[in-house]
């Protein structure tokens, strides 16, 4: 199983990706400071600048 | 600082709002966690503080996200109106144009044939732009009147937004464009953007390189003036270097990204916006 790491300091909602498959994921940081990860957003038509 | 997409540029404010936490206290929230009772007044003031900095990437996010806290009292930098001008590249083109802001020649047309008739007057090789939209997304370059019916029959099949057709001259310059970050009355840096991927977009999401560019008075007055339409605020100035007109202005950006800018000019961007909010916050 591949090891994600995450950055010392990530805020809620970064993108980490996987080292094995390149898969995105987003992280998902809790009020008390628990980190998990959930599927990453795809990139939108209406994403931009 | 409500976001939707981490980038360094959203890491660099974070940690430039540290470094001045004497003077600020930077609170962040995921768009994408958040939701809102239009019925209550008290509670959306109070979590969000004196001035929100807008940074979601999705402009749809972004707007209406805007809406709902400056319909409720937040100042949000930039602003509704900001939003809502600059993210359509048709309202922004008239914006310029009514400004006298120098800007390549822009046609509109709603149909297929009216796009085409638009096209002959404008000539060919000439650009097709989504009015919403991005990163050089969905820009077509149409060469002749044979790849303009192929790109506009495409476009008929797809959503009703696409059947607006911005249509531009395809300005003749050398292969780079200039990106200028404009924050409250200065035009703080800027830098050449360079294809090298012979890819005829220069938009650094689309590859290629980067270099400094040292700002002139032209280049600043320039500047302030294309973003004076949509209300003092933190902006990302497109501009082109026409060989026959000089300096245009194509494309003025209301969420900025200026990593690119930030590592070749060396200007702290960061804090600048930051000061700039601390700044918004007390007038």
């Amino acid at each position: 199983m591949a090891e994600i790491k995450i950055p010392d300091d990530a805020i809620d909602g970064e993108i980490v990706t996987c080292p094995d498959c390149g898969t995105s994921f987003e992280l998902d940081i809790s009020q008390a400071g628990e980190k998990t990860i959930k599927a990453a957003e795809t990139v939108g038509e209406d994403w931009g600048e | 600082m409500v976001y939707d997409l981490v980038r360094l540029e959203e890491k660099a404010i974070i940690e430039a709002a540290k470094k001045r936490s004497d003077r600020v206290e930077l609170k962040i929230f995921d768009s994408k966690d958040l939701y809102f009772d239009l019925f209550e007044q008290s509670k959306i003031q109070e979590t969000f503080g004196n001035v929100v900095l807008q940074r979601c990437a999705s402009y749809f996010r972004n707007l209406h996200l805007t809406a709902v806290l400056e319909g409720k009292g937040t100042r949000v930098v930039n602003d509704l109106n900001s939003a809502l001008i600059t993210g359509n590249k048709l309202f922004m083109s008239m914006a310029l144009v009514k400004e006298g802001v120098p800007t390549p020649r822009t046609k509109i047309a709603f149909t297929q044939d009216a796009a085409l008739k638009a096209l002959n007057e404008l000539g060919y090789p000439a650009v097709l732009k989504p009015t919403i939209g991005s990163w050089g997304r969905l820009v077509a370059l149409l060469n002749d009147s044979d790849a303009a019916k192929s790109v506009i029959e495409d476009r008929e099949e797809m959503f009703p937004l696409y059947h607006v057709y911005y249509l531009q001259e395809k300005v003749k310059r050398p292969p780079r464009d200039i990106r200028a970050v404009v924050v409250g009355d200065r035009t703080v840096a800027a830098i050449y953007r360079i294809s090298t991927t012979g890819d005829w977009r220069t938009n650094t999401a689309r590859g290629g390189k980067s270099e400094n560019l040292t700002i002139t008075k032209e280049l600043d007055d320039l500047c302030l003036k294309a973003s004076r339409p949509f209300g003092r605020g933190i902006y990302g100035v497109d501009l082109m270097e026409s060989e026959e007109h000089g300096l245009l202005v194509h494309e003025v950006n209301n969420t900025t990204e200026f990593k690119n800018v930030m590592a070749q000019s060396g200007v702290d961007i960061p804090g600048m916006i930051v000061d700039y909010l601390i700044e918004a916050a007390a007038n």
